[in-house]
């Protein structure tokens, strides 16, 4: 169905990819991973022609859809045969009612008005969004706008559908909810799926293929053998590694029935410590309006010197608004905060960011010149410290970033550590990350675990809001679930983790509580039980 | 009146119908600065609206419409008060005001001085004027989604139409984009100087709207937009052509229509022309678009009925300006009058409120009511 033929393509001397071969079929769910930066983007959006109509950069090679060339063809002309559903959907929309943007592809494709109101229905019961027909697209949830934007493309019955990080943003419940329906259409309209994602431990149960994209190279495969060897894999493949298992276990149920063989050989878990230190911010009956809806609501909250803080609930359980009271750039409508003693709010603007330091959901907003160096030298200045603090700071978080690199060239995993670095430099009591973990892989989320431990260890309170259960897992002292404003449940990681299932981490789904992450599991085996080359 | 039947089940109107009623009202009240004729129009639109609209988040803004017209009312006479004070002679002062006496330069321009009831009265008919324009405006963007207007237009504008549609649907975004990257700058602290909080704001909204038109365009793109369908380049130039052709003709015809001076010739007969080549152009597009419509909109019996009903108050109201030009546009001494006749042809307006078909609320999930009223039956039941 998909085919490339010795396809090289490169933006002036810079190679993306180069030779690669890759041959796709019908009614196969192809899962691309490979780190961040690594061309997988690239890779789908050749396959409608995005790449290089709309970035620029020689292509050499042949690309065929469905036997036929597709070189030099601009994208609408490919709109029938490939369906592409870009990261965000909301930047994607182009009409206001789900109805009318189910209809959109097809008023281009010139269908007569009975097949498109007819599809229009078939595909708002196969996608299980029939009541949402005359929503507003904008008052959907993130779940339901990902539903729509590949609805939109599904009208069109293209042959290929290509899902650029379709669950990347969304917690967990509405991640399987776009997952079912994916996996769905490959097994019911037997369409040809590409999907990349940064979190595979979601995809790759359902995978029939893995495309590992490194260096330019593409390798692919049965997903057992192709993660056997990749930079980039779920935990579960960690742990297959770890205890040996060949094949790799792919799914929750593969590894759990081996379970026995590694859980016996475990020594005692550590027990959970949480860090014990001061209580540095003090929140008491925290509330937020956003108009005339509870955002948050009467939450209480102490965050602790030393100890890592995860914050998770699904999207729309108040957690952005909670961090934005607790640093006073949102007004709370009742409560106190108090960091040392000081409220944050009442704080002038520097003074606050000396108590609470804030990383928003879109880190590079706080970025705005040309370099790298700048930037450093405008919070140094900023925060009335020694220069080079800030680039200090970056040095340690994540060695060996440019200084004279724009800030936007940076991958996203080094402009994070960028915009943290700048706000470290105020020398927060508290720090405070809302979402960081979007478009980060696997390595570039441990170097923030790293990141972030480091800080706690200087004896700040860190506070992080995320969906990525495993990150939380490896990151957090103690975990707060919201859900409507309200906090649910709170204690320790090891214990809200392992409760409920939603929350519960691939490595507790398989050797049950305690166990979190694959790094303690390692830690707890006996080093004569590793096998020659298991270990990470 | 509307047929029975299909016509008549609940929906929404087309919007061309209620934009067609809403300019004609307006332009009705453009023709008048009789009070009371103006507050009817005001109460017929506001009436219209009440029963007609439906709960979409555009359909909630009529309010924001009359509280801009209340301003505006007030702004006028205050600029009377101001400005225009004791123009006539011969009137009822109301307020003495010292009159701030201005350079040679500006002669012509009273600061102030004696507050007469002429001025304040001819500020404030001429505001409720503006405002009743305003509200009738106002009423049609409440009762039609402009978005669905702007997809009405015909297939060889259909790319601009789609153009302003995703340009009008950017905005919010755009502003969201503003307040976030304003709120950041707590996160960050500013420069010292102004020029740089500035550029601490406007580079990184810049950057946003950048990628995201990119993101759109490319989405749009593999979406099938602007497919290029079975034109060859030379129909291509011809209709290019047309259209050029058609739009120098009207500009040309509309100055000479507006400017007294011009030769009478460039007036009409260039605006009749440039009409005719504007259809050609637009047949000659239209022909080779292959582009569908999903759900048009149709003008049913409801919909000529609710054009007509607009169109018929601006033209008795034009009746109305020849045979009773005092009741029109009342004299500022006395105290207006309208004869009944004009009461009964403003009313012709407030027709489509009762003899349209309800707008069709959108059901909800488990089929429970959802509009008021639905709400009301269902618990008197």
């Amino acid at each position: 169905m998909l085919t490339l033929r010795d396809v090289s393509f490169a933006y002036g001397d810079d190679v993306v990819l180069s030779h690669v071969d890759l041959q796709l079929d019908d009614a196969e769910l192809v899962l691309v991973c490979g780190r961040t930066g690594s061309g997988k983007s690239t890779l789908l959006r050749m396959f409608n022609s995005l790449v290089p109509h709309f970035t620029g950069g020689t292509l050499a090679g042949d690309v065929l859809v469905d036997g036929v060339s597709v070189v030099g063809t601009p994208p609408r002309e490919l709109a029938h045969l490939v369906g592409y559903v870009a990261q965000d959907p909301l930047s994607g929309f182009v009409s206001d009612t789900v109805e009318e943007e189910l209809a959109y592809g097809m008023e281009q494709l010139g269908l007569d008005p009975q097949t498109m109101r007819r599809r229009v229905e078939e595909t708002l019961d196969l996608l299980g969004i029939a009541e949402l027909r005359h929503r507003s697209l904008l008052s959907l949830s993130g779940g339901q706008q990902q539903r729509v934007a590949i609805g939109a493309v599904l009208t069109m019955h293209p042959r290929v559908l290509v899902l650029d990080e379709p669950t990347s943003a969304l917690d967990p419940t509405a991640a399987e909810e776009v997952l079912a329906t994916i996996a769905r259409l490959v097994h019911d309209l037997g369409l040809l799926v590409v999907v990349a994602e940064h979190r595979m431990e979601r995809v790759v149960p359902f995978a029939d293929k893995v495309v590992a994209v490194a260096d330019g190279q593409v390798t692919s495969g049965p997903p057992a053998e192709v993660l056997a060897g990749s930079v980039v894999a779920p935990p579960i493949v960690e742990l297959g590694r770890l205890a040996g298992w060949s094949p790799l276990p792919l799914s929750v149920r593969e590894a759990r029935r081996r379970r026995s063989e590694v859980v016996d050989r475990l020594g005692e878990p550590s027990p959970p410590l949480l860090p014990e230190g001061a209580d540095v911010l003090v929140a008491r009956g925290v509330s937020v309006l956003h108009g005339t809806t509870p955002a948050v609501r009467d939450v209480d909250l102490t965050l602790v010197a030393g100890r890592v803080t995860g914050l998770m609930g699904r999207n729309g359980a108040g957690k952005s608004s909670l961090l934005w009271a607790l640093q006073g750039g949102v007004r709370r409508r009742s409560g106190s905060v108090a960091v040392d003693g000081v409220d944050p709010a009442a704080a002038r603007p520097e003074k606050a960011r000396e108590l609470v330091g804030l990383v928003p959901q879109t880190a590079a907003d706080l970025l705005f010149l040309e370099t790298v160096d700048d930037e450093c030298a405008a919070a140094d200045r900023q925060a009335n410290v020694a220069a080079g603090t800030c680039r200090d700071h970056l040095d340690r978080l994540a060695p060996g970033v440019p200084g004279d690199r724009h800030p936007r060239d940076l991958s996203e995993g080094q402009r994070l550590a960028l915009v943290v670095a700048v706000v470290v430099t105020s020398a927060p009591r508290v720090v405070a990350l809302d979402e960081p973990t979007r478009g980060l892989d696997y390595p570039a989320k441990e170097a923030l675990t790293a990141i972030l431990r480091t800080l706690a260890a200087e004896g700040r309170a860190i506070v992080v809001s995320s969906h990525d259960v495993e990150f939380v897992a490896g990151v957090a002292d103690e975990v707060v679930v919201m859900a409507e404003g309200e906090i649910v449940s709170r204690g320790p990681a090891a214990r809200v983790l392992t409760e409920s299932p939603a929350f519960a981490p691939q490595v507790t789904k398989v050797l049950g509580p305690p166990w979190l992450t694959v790094a303690q599991v390692e830690a707890a085996l006996p080093a004569a039980a590793l096998p020659d080359g298991g270990s990470r | 009146m509307p047929e029975k039947g299909r016509a008549s089940l609940p929906r929404d109107l087309a919007p061309g119908a209620w934009w067609v009623w809403a300019l004609a009202l307006a332009a009705a009240a453009s023709t008048t600065l009789n009070p009371f004729a103006l507050l009817l129009i005001c109460a017929v639109a506001a009436l219209v609206v009440a029963a007609r609209r439906t709960d979409a988040p555009w359909a909630l803004s009529f309010r924001f419409y009359v509280y801009f017209a209340l301003v505006v009312v007030v702004v006028r006479v205050v600029f009377h008060v101001l400005l225009a004070g004791g123009g006539y002679s011969d009137d009822v002062v109301l307020l003495r005001l010292p009159e701030i006496p201005l350079p040679e330069a500006a002669r012509g321009i009273r600061l102030l001085g004696d507050v007469t009831r002429a001025s304040i009265l001819s500020g404030l008919y001429d505001g409720m004027r503006l405002g009743t324009i305003i509200i009738c405006v106002g009423a049609a963007n409440t009762l039609a989604n402009p978005k669905r207007l702007l997809k009405s237009v015909p297939p060889a504008l259909y790319e601009v139409g789609t153009t302003i549609v995703v340009a009008l649907s950017l905005f919010p975004q755009l502003a969201e984009s503003v307040q976030r990257v304003r709120r950041a700058r707590r996160l960050r602290g500013d420069g010292m100087r102004r020029t740089a909080v500035l550029r601490r704001i406007v580079v990184p909204v810049l950057e946003d709207a950048l990628e995201r038109s990119m993101t759109l365009a490319a989405g749009m793109d593999a979406r099938g937009y602007g497919r290029s369908g079975r034109a060859t380049p030379r129909q291509r130039f011809v209709t290019g052509a047309l259209v050029l052709v058609a739009l120098f003709l009207l500009t040309v015809g509309i100055y000479g229509y507006l400017d007294a001076t011009a030769p009478r010739v460039i007036g009409i007969p260039a605006l009749v022309l440039g009409a005719g080549v504007a259809l050609l152009a637009m047949t000659a597009a239209g022909r080779r678009v292959q582009r569908t419509r999903y759900r048009p909109q149709r003008w049913l019996a409801p919909e000529w009925f609710t054009a007509a009903s607009g169109v018929a108050v601006a033209a008795l109201m034009e009746v109305a300006d020849g045979a009773v030009p005092a009741a029109v546009i009342p004299p500022l001494d006395a105290l207006p009058t309208l004869p009944v006749w004009c009461v009964l042809a403003v009313l012709v307006g407030a027709l489509p409120a009762l003899l349209t078909p309800a707008p069709a609320a959108a059901p909800s999930p488990d089929g429970s009511p959802t509009t008021p009223r639905e709400v009301a039956r269902a618990d008197a039941a």
